[in-house]
């Protein structure tokens, strides 16, 4: 009898345990970013850039070349890596701390440049691994350790949309935001993930992909719950879809 | 060998570009600027690439990417940016990534202003980002001196895997000299260790990070061998005249150049005095200074900082001879007529 494999780990996970929090979104959208790296058949050319953050240690789950940048400044490391290697695949790896806050500078630059790396951006409202503080991306009212009387817009300001900043940048290839809640999302975060590296390969332009994301320990849910505070909650805040598309689709 | 007159910072661009670098990231800033224009405007003829980048901070993290890829590379700055450059700099160190760097020193503290100074001594030989690394940091003190000393930097951050600074001031950088530049053929090969895709081999990483501190210390033992061993090859320095001398000059850069001066002034008068100039700041020639101070009547070190590498000489020479200091500050040149009226007043104190 013949067996043919239909779901396997994919080549470019390094098979290192992850050691990721029960509930987590990160594990999910690895497996997607490895399973796009696979089939774009790019993983012997392809570099991570990892972030400071709970994704910290991104670059060796991956089974490429791979670095961890400092805090803020993932894509300016992938700008110096791709433009002293335009035949690499540059990708990094970002929550919101990182991408939204501490290297808001970095974000914007590289994405006006129109840079061709491609940027995963994690929002979970919130950051993970210094244990549960506001993120430019906490929700009006949401209690951090540093809001503990919930996110005001008086005292902290609005929750930051990059998305919304990001698609008025011409050298913005492909841009959307999605969620990993339902294996709907799942094929359609893929999707864009895809398009967000094709963007890249095809030398058009940055591409980045937003995925809300859960963080079950810093919000103190057990992570169906989470996942429905997610739904409820991070969606009517931060709209779903694709901003900017130049892509186009594949044949 | 063909001279050509140029400005300083202007020789140590087309000296970057002879040793082979082809990326370069800077920020602009006076009083460095015509550096980064001039490799914004050289870079592309030579199949090289020149990004601005949006900030000093930016720029030093594309150095990091640049360098992890196995090319070599440069930016170049002046005082507060480069305070804010440290952090990267402190990454690019522990991940044993080379990179060269400029600092074209101005007067500071903060925004102070934009003339020559050597004020960020002790930023550059002592730290200045966190943790127990070390830049090694060269300081030339005439046009020629630094297109060399560029040459060199390269070969030495390829060859330790560490960022080199060359320690230059507004004077140096803003002067026109003649200058020749030696003819070598450029090879160098980091494929053995950098990110270049992971075809027909494993992945690697190149990385600044280890969360367990037994390994992380194992990463600092490491670096610390590597830095004896630099302090152990690759001390510079330059005597001058100090055989028979009384009284020996230290200083460096630009005032080690105007000590030279005040030496050949001494002299026509019969003043036995001698100058030593280190050119490695980092790794410092205590052994050698210590050896030059030896049965001198007095020690002077001069400095446009308020005494930084004075500390070093202290440390060098370890009380054995008097030492005396005579500095300004914040962007003043001192001229040689007034380090010797301030030398010749010491002489007449003994």
């Amino acid at each position: 009898m013949e067996f043919t494999a239909v779901y396997k780990m994919p080549d470019s996970l390094s098979k290192k345990p992850f050691t990721y929090c029960p509930g987590c979104h990160h594990g999910i959208v690895h497996r997607l970013v490895a399973e796009v790296i696979d089939e774009l058949g790019i993983r012997e050319k392809t570099i991570i850039v990892a972030p400071v953050g709970c994704s910290v240690f991104a670059y060796e789950f991956f089974n490429t070349d791979g670095t961890v940048a400092p805090h803020g400044r993932a894509t300016a490391v992938a700008t110096g890596m791709k433009r002293a290697r335009p035949d690499l695949v540059v990708f990094t790896y970002q929550g919101d701390g990182d991408l939204a806050a501490i290297g808001t500078a970095e974000t914007i630059h590289t994405a006006n440049r129109g840079e061709r790396v491609t940027t995963i951006f994690i929002n979970n409202a919130i950051y993970g691994m210094t244990g549960g503080q506001m993120a430019p991306t906490t929700l009006l009212g949401m209690k951090t350790t540093t809001s503990p009387y919930g996110r005001s817009p008086e005292r902290e300001g609005y929750p930051v949309h990059m998305c919304e900043i990001l698609k008025e940048l011409k050298g913005v290839a492909f841009l959307a935001r999605t969620k990993v809640t339902t294996p709907k999302d799942v094929l359609t975060t893929k999707k864009y993930i895809k398009k967000a590296f094709l963007a890249q390969t095809k030398d058009i332009g940055y591409g980045l992909v937003e995925v809300l994301s859960t963080c079950p320990t810093n919000w103190g849910m057990p992570p169906i719950k989470a996942m429905q505070w997610l739904e409820q909650n991070m969606v009517v805040e931060y709209p779903l879809g694709v901003f900017v598309d130049k892509v186009g689709e594949e044949k | 060998m063909k001279k050509v007159m140029m400005k300083g910072v202007e020789a140590i661009g087309e000296a970057a570009i002879k040793a082979g670098c082809r990326n370069y990231f800077g920020y602009p800033i006076t009083p460095q600027s015509e550096l980064t224009e001039y490799m914004a405007r050289r870079l592309p003829e030579v199949g090289g690439s020149f990004l601005q980048a949006e900030s000093e901070v930016a720029a030093v993290n594309m150095l990091y990417g640049a360098s992890s890829v196995g090319k070599r590379v440069m930016t170049s700055t002046s005082s507060p940016g480069f305070s804010l450059m440290q952090e990267g700099i402190s990454y690019i160190a522990c991940a044993q990534l080379p990179a060269v760097f400029v600092n074209v020193v101005r007067g500071g503290p903060g925004l102070g202003d934009i003339q020559p100074s050597q004020g960020d001594y002790f930023q550059a030989t002592k730290g200045g980002g966190h943790g127990d690394y070390r830049l090694i940091v060269l300081s030339p003190s005439t046009v020629q001196e630094a297109t060399e000393l560029t040459l060199l930097a390269f070969d030495l951050a390829d060859k330790y895997r560490n960022p080199v600074l060359i320690f230059a001031d507004g004077l140096l950088g803003q002067m026109m000299e003649p200058v020749a530049f030696e003819e070598k053929e450029i090879t160098y090969d980091n494929s053995h260790w950098a990110l270049t895709g992971s075809k027909n081999r494993p992945p690697r990483q190149v990385t600044s990070f280890n969360i367990d501190p037994y390994g992380l210390e194992k990463m600092n033992i490491e670096l610390q061998k590597k830095y004896r061993q630099v302090e152990a090859n690759e001390t510079r320095y330059e005597e001058f005249l100090i055989e028979d001398a009384d009284i020996l000059i230290v200083a460096h850069g630009t005032v080690g150049r105007i000590a030279k001066s005040v030496v050949r002034m001494a002299r026509e008068e019969g003043l036995k005095i001698g100058l030593f100039r280190p050119i490695t700041l980092y790794p410092y020639p205590y052994d050698a200074l210590s050896k030059a101070a030896q049965e001198k009547s007095l020690v002077l070190t001069v400095e446009m900082s308020s005494g930084q590498m004075l500390e070093d000489v202290k440390l060098a020479v370890c009380g054995k001879t008097k030492i005396e200091f005579y500095g300004r500050m914040a962007g003043v040149v001192p001229t040689p007529e007034e380090i010797f009226t301030h030398l010749k007043t010491l002489i007449r104190g003994q």
